[in-house]
């Protein structure tokens, strides 16, 4: 067996999903892990709630990778796991929104709206949550259906958003040092060009096609 | 971009000259002067701990303060491995990992600017120049944490007394230790080194603020500003600079680094001030380490019956 058809064999196995799923745990787990034994440090809530916005920012990349990696390395089966990788990064998001509406604004919901509204990282935080959750909802195959593909599709280009406004809430929040926002910033700044050349090249070949018999007939003519 | 004058160095802005002759001797002597910077610390530190942790010292016959207070402390081991300490990295952890061979042997302080008896002080001749309290103080972090921490020292206006400034003299500037070799993490910290930092006269002269030379009843460790720092409790956590080496009284308003990072975040005086909030986070609450929920923020941090008077007449809101 080819490594190609070795790795698309891997890809389409019922198990990969099931131990994916597990290694996406595994950041819960190291949590959880540390929580028992005092490895949180001296601001457990802080240490949490910066892990957990970092996850979140990792499975919205790891979820925009799935496209353009299955394009370029020509594996169409990855797509078998971007609805769970999404689906964690929502999982992540709620944590580190939970971290923020419990510890921080304790529980009060008057006072969460307030700081929502004042403050800038805040309300971009927040809009990038708002945003995801939708597309958690209508992930199921039954809300495709409702939708329609076209439709779905549309309405979850919203993670270009989320993980955009996931960035910019990062950088606002660091003091000086924005080596780690960037970082993200970076790497969310490549998925999406490559989406725009992509459908460039793509409506290119689309015009060209429609061009291209009467771009004959002119020649022929002339 | 600020651009520093050369005259701004002083000696004691320099590595020690031990410092510097024993790294090359033992570069040399292991014959990896081409090692990564990173293998040879980790070298450094297997081969010449001695040499280079200076043991804390003890200190016994600690005067107590009235002006401690009585709240829970919090253990040595959050205070020491929960801080900021950007020379050493950004990350709350990277004081403890990344100061560990920190030297602070042969220190000095030098004291200028407009005084009548400018001078040198060393370690020695600071532990001696009053008597050592230990003050237990709550100290508010701007990013809305906060810790309270049994401090040693004494009074700064103790020291300024010594060195009798000059009617001029309306401003205090603070200058940190910097020395990229020894804190190459700093380069990244996106703040401009030496670290400076100012208090107004009657500022340093009040006697809250804390010369401070210990904590926990022994001598400071580095990644909390060995050997000497400033602790100035109504302000907000990075206005008590670290790693002291020149104190210099001036006529004008030093500048500060945190101000000239970002002007509208970072203001001079940078009091404890739960109504002045941080444009992009509230200060009206602070999570005290240990606990989960946020408790409120008080004015001042809780020192207003020492320190509101100094500010009577004053906008706070311009003032931050």
């Amino acid at each position: 067996m080819s490594w190609y058809s070795r790795v698309r064999a891997l890809l389409t196995s019922k198990w990969t999903k099931v131990v994916l799923f597990l290694v996406c745990l595994i950041p819960l787990g190291g949590l959880t892990w540390r929580a028992l034994h005092h490895g949180l440090g001296a601001n457990p809530v802080e240490f949490i709630q910066l892990a957990t916005g970092r996850w979140t920012l990792r499975f919205l990349v790891f979820t925009l990778c799935i496209t353009p990696f299955r394009k370029l390395l020509n594996l169409p089966d990855l797509i078998r796991f971007r609805r769970m990788l999404g689906l964690f990064a929502f999982f992540y998001v709620c944590l580190h929104f939970l971290t923020y509406l419990g510890p921080d604004q304790s529980f009060d919901l008057g006072g969460m709206w307030k700081d929502v509204a004042k403050r800038p990282f805040i309300t971009v935080g927040f809009l990038g949550f708002l945003l995801l959750v939708p597309l958690a909802i209508t992930s199921t195959a039954g809300w495709i259906r409702r939708l329609g593909g076209r439709r779905w599709r549309i309405l979850h280009r919203a993670i270009y958003f989320a993980a955009i406004a996931g960035v910019i809430h990062f950088y606002w929040k660091v003091k000086s040092d924005v080596r780690s926002p960037l970082f993200y910033g970076a790497l969310v700044a490549i998925l999406l060009l490559w989406r725009l050349g992509d459908w460039f090249s793509r409506r290119r070949s689309v015009i060209a096609a429609k061009l291209s018999p009467e771009g004959a007939r002119v020649d022929t003519a002339r | 971009m600020l651009i520093r004058k050369a005259t701004d160095l002083t000696h004691a802005d320099i590595t020690p000259k031990s410092v510097y002759l024993d790294r090359r001797k033992f570069l040399r002597a292991m014959g990896i002067a081409g090692a990564t910077a990173m293998a040879g610390r980790c070298f450094f530190e297997l081969a010449t701990p001695a040499q280079t942790i200076l043991a804390a010292t003890k200190f016994s016959g600690l005067a107590k303060s009235p002006f401690s207070t009585t709240e829970k402390q919090n253990s040595y081991d959050d205070v020491t491995h929960y801080n900021n300490f950007y020379e050493f990295g950004t990350d709350k952890s990277d004081p403890a990992k990344n100061s560990k061979n920190f030297n602070t042997s042969n220190w000095t302080v030098s004291v200028e600017g407009e005084v009548a008896k400018p001078r040198k002080f060393t370690m020695d001749e600071i532990l001696k120049l009053a008597p050592l309290e230990e003050r237990i103080y709550r100290h508010r972090c701007v990013e809305a944490w906060s810790i309270v921490v049994p401090w040693i020292g004494f009074s700064f206006s103790n020291l300024v007394k010594m060195v009798e400034p000059t009617p001029k003299a309306q401003f205090v500037a603070f200058q940190s230790y910097y020395d990229p070799r020894q804190m190459p993490q700093g380069r990244w910290a996106g703040i401009e080194f030496p670290y400076v930092e100012g208090l107004r006269m009657d500022e340093a002269m009040n006697p809250l603020t804390l010369l401070c030379v210990g904590m926990y009843g022994e001598s400071l460790p580095n990644q909390d500003g060995a050997p000497i720092r400033m602790v100035i409790p109504w302000k907000y956590g990075f206005k008590s600079i670290k790693s002291l080496v020149k104190i210099k009284f001036q006529q004008k308003m030093p500048p500060t680094t945190w101000n000239l990072a970002a002007p509208n975040e970072y203001g001079f005086y940078s009091n404890v001030n739960p109504i002045v909030d941080h444009p992009r986070w509230s200060q009206a609450k602070e999570r005290r380490l240990g606990e989960i929920f946020k408790r409120s923020t008080l004015m001042f941090n809780g020192y207003g019956d020492q320190v509101a008077s100094m500010y009577s007449g004053m906008d706070l809101k311009k003032n931050y």
